[in-house]
């Protein structure tokens, strides 16, 4: 398997929010958090577009790398996640973000930071498996169950994709191809960086 | 005995020193020590019992990785509907 990764195609997403909703309803997300939400681009303008937008998962994470306490990790498929026990809610990391995927919950009557809350790729975070201990501070965690993250799955248009990173290329290569238009893939360079010459074929066998 | 002028240029390597240390980059490699991923414990997604699993719907034996891999990489195909529906 090579890494986890979501990709979000701009030609077919509706901006139905269903994926915000899912995230939401899955994790038990509470007010003021959203994991999960979607951008759109020239709003009411003929070729507006819409884009699915949540942590990417990269591949050189800048919160990891800004973090104070260092309470980040990153899983073996790649999925970035966090440790709250050890979060001390300073910030640092939603301003190195470049999708602005950290999120803090009010926590307190003076606008106090609580712990960071982030998408984890449904796949929880450092506590036992599917325990009530997990569920509570992160969410579910599908990814032990032999599912993918729910915002994926129930996306009606299969606008946003998500799962290992060379299948959902091949699905979303394949998709391009027949429509004929539309092979942009938006966050991809930010999050999993550029090849250093794009002209170049990728050798077969090769892991992205 | 150091002349002034020795611990001064001593004193500002030093402070070089420590100051360009500031500038180095740790290198992030996935890093698995038993239970562990840089220091939080963590177990991976494949080992544990995915029948004590609420809602599973794919079977593997814990430990066995290939099983992981092989239900979720046909799990993906269900958002491929070229595979669904056909052509």
């Amino acid at each position: 398997m090579a890494r986890m990764k979501f990709l979000c195609d701009t030609e077919r997403c509706i901006e139905c929010n269903g994926c915000v909703t899912a995230c939401k309803q899955e994790n038990e997300v509470p007010w003021g958090v959203n994991r999960r939400r979607v951008v759109t681009i020239n709003d009411g303008v003929p070729g507006e577009r819409s884009i699915s937008v949540a942590c990417m998962h990269c591949s050189d994470a800048p919160c990891m790398a800004v973090c104070p306490v260092d309470c980040f990790y990153r899983t073996e498929e790649g999925v970035v996640l966090h440790d709250k026990d050890m979060c001390i809610g300073c910030g640092y990391c939603f301003y190195a973000c470049p999708f602005g995927a950290p999120q803090f919950p009010q926590a307190g009557a003076f606008g106090m930071r609580g712990k960071m809350d982030k998408c984890t790729f449904c796949a929880g975070g450092p506590e036992k498996d599917n325990s009530r201990e997990e569920f509570a501070k992160y969410g579910s965690n599908r990814l032990a169950q032999g599912k993918l993250p729910v915002c994926a799955e129930m996306c009606s248009t299969k606008a946003l994709l998500g799962g290992d990173g060379d299948v959902i290329a091949d699905i979303f290569r394949d998709r391009a191809l027949k429509r004929g238009k539309g092979a942009e893939v938006w966050g991809w360079g930010t999050a999993y960086g550029k090849p250093a010459n794009p002209q170049q074929q990728a050798p077969k066998g090769a892991k992205s | 005995m150091i002349s002034a002028r020795t611990l001064v240029v001593v004193v500002a390597a030093l402070g070089v020193a420590a100051g360009l240390a500031g500038c180095g980059e740790q290198e992030q490699v996935i890093v698995y020590q038993q239970g562990k991923y840089q220091g939080k414990h963590d177990t991976r997604s494949w080992e544990n019992e995915p029948g004590s699993s609420l809602y599973t719907t794919s079977k593997w034996k814990a430990g066995d990785k290939g099983g992981w891999e092989t239900a979720l990489k046909a799990r993906n195909q269900n958002q491929n509907e070229y595979v669904r529906v056909g052509d």
